[in-house]
């Protein structure tokens, strides 16, 4: 019958607002969890989750050394041009040439932070890190070299 | 025992004392005036900022925090920035109406305050048909918003200014039919009469289930009416930027903006005028005793305590539900709110003549 159909629709409806409702009312009544941060005041104590995209680092261990073999697999799999990598060749005491990195040029300017070069490299040797933080005044300051001075390839990375 | 009522007959006894009758009555359109504009100023602060405050708690977030302790200052603030601002008129706007309109809204605002009881022996204008004055002039506030839209020559603000002229014209009367029916139980227009009437008892507890529903109905049709959320369809930022206010900037759009707010106000204190019994405090049938002690709270705290629990409720809404589309916004008015009204009124009428209420 359309008049019961009416009253069951104006029923469910008011009963659908009234959880709506409840939701709301239950956060506005339990103010403790609050899920913003005071940014700058808390900035010691910030956590990041892990997956947090803040910039794309090279790690290297206490002996200087790092994973990349330069095998520019990130730089194919940047979508905007973001890496460059500059390779050498090293003459290993048997006399055989060895490629191996010069520079590992990081445009962080040009940056979208998604990951796809850390997903491609095939010997782990970067990674996304936390910090967020990147402004500064010059614009030459964004384009960072992320193979430490002196640093050398880890032995045993092929 | 401290009454507002006493205060005012003092003013009144000193003015017209020391003065001839017309420099009394001149000097106390000014203290009136003066008293109205203040009120608008305090209002428009507290209720910018509580609203703000009470969209951060239910979205489990701060809020404002910054700008003074615990961020009260913040609203000030803005004011402040706001008055700094150009007020821009675009080139192809039609400069008279587009500068015309703010102050319309504005007036409209301020003239339905006369006939508001704040407390016991305490409104600038006791008229006999109070209810009927502020129903007539609350719907002269479409003309400013459509000025509006019209003026500034820009097809958002066209489009809100339509839209909220659609809302206005269809919820004015869903807000009629449900203050008709505490009109029927009180027999009177004046508010004062209809304040005295819920001596013993408010009518949404006096005149139970037909009162609750035309009480539900009048809150969902008068933040209609007052354009604010889940029915801010002539505002909508994410649809028409900000609709009907789009043009406008610095002290102009602040004017729209505090409109916004005292129609709160002055919506909810109607409905806690009819409903929740305006200044009168919380008296239980025959209960002397218990009466007497609710009788020590001043009747300025029981109105505006009741006005912000209403103008809470309406916050409450805006924060949780979404905005309507223009079609389920006339659909909620002419087939459900429209028709639910009329049988409650009839409802009510049958209430009222047979003496169901207490």
């Amino acid at each position: 019958m359309f008049i019961v159909d009416y009253l069951k629709e104006v029923y469910s409806a008011v009963k659908s607002l009234l959880v709506g409702l409840n939701r709301t009312g239950y956060y506005f009544t339990h103010h403790k969890e609050i899920i913003t941060e005071e940014y700058p005041d808390n900035r010691e104590t910030l956590v990041l989750p892990e997956r947090f995209r803040g910039e794309v680092v090279m790690t290297h261990d206490e002996n200087n050394e790092h994973a990349c073999t330069g095998c520019s697999a990130c730089e194919l799999a940047c979508p905007n041009g973001t890496i460059k990598i500059i390779n050498k060749f090293d003459i290993s005491p048997e006399g055989k040439k060895k490629k191996a990195i010069d520079t590992f040029v990081y445009h962080l300017e040009l940056c979208t932070m998604c990951g796809l070069c850390v997903e491609a490299c095939p010997t782990a040797a970067i990674n996304m890190a936390n910090t967020f933080e990147h402004s500064v005044f010059n614009r030459g300051l964004l384009t960072k070299r992320l193979n430490n001075p002196d640093s050398k390839l880890k032995a045993g990375v092929e | 025992m401290f009454s507002l009522e006493s205060l005012t007959t003092l003013v009144q006894d000193w003015l017209t004392k020391t003065f001839p009758p017309l420099v009394a009555l001149l000097f106390e359109f000014v203290i009136v005036g003066v008293l109205a504009i203040a009120l608008f100023a305090a209002l428009g602060l507290v209720l910018v900022l509580m609203e703000r405050k009470v969209a951060a708690w239910i979205q489990i977030r701060l809020g404002p925090n910054r700008v003074g302790p615990k961020g009260i200052f913040q609203s000030a603030a803005d004011t402040v920035k706001l008055i700094m601002k150009e007020g821009l008129t675009p080139d192809g706007a039609d400069k008279f109406l587009f500068n015309l309109a703010p102050y319309i809204v504005m007036m409209v605002a301020m003239l339905v305050l006369a006939p508001i009881g704040f407390a016991k022996g305490f409104h600038i204008w006791d008229i006999n048909i109070g209810v009927l004055y502020v129903s007539a002039i609350s719907s002269v506030s479409v003309i400013g918003i459509l000025m509006a839209g019209w003026a500034s020559n820009n097809k958002y603000s066209l489009l809100g200014a339509m839209r909220s002229g659609a809302q206005m014209v269809s919820y004015e009367l869903s807000v009629g039919l449900s203050v008709l029916s505490i009109i029927v139980l009180t027999g009177s227009l004046n508010i004062n009469d209809i304040v005295l009437s819920q001596q013993n008892g408010w009518w949404i507890f006096k005149a139970h289930i037909p009162a609750i529903i035309s009480f539900v109905i009048f809150i969902i049709a008068v933040t209609a009416e007052t354009n604010r959320a889940p029915f801010d369809l002539s505002e909508a930022e994410s649809e028409l930027t900000a609709g009907f206010h789009t043009e406008y900037s610095g002290m102009k759009f602040a004017l729209f903006f505090l409109a916004e707010y005292i129609n709160i106000f002055i919506v909810c204190a109607i409905g806690a005028t009819l409903f929740l019994g305006g200044w009168m405090p919380f008296h239980i049938g025959n209960w002397e005793s218990f009466n007497h002690i609710m009788d020590y709270i001043p009747s300025f705290i029981w109105f505006f305590g009741k006005t912000f629990f209403l103008i809470f409720l309406i916050m409450w809404f805006r924060w949780t539900f979404p905005r309507l589309r223009v079609d389920q916004l006339l659909n909620l008015e002419w087939k459900y709110l429209l028709p639910i009204s009329m049988v409650n009124l009839i409802v009510m009428t049958l209430v009222a003549i047979k003496g169901w209420h207490f």
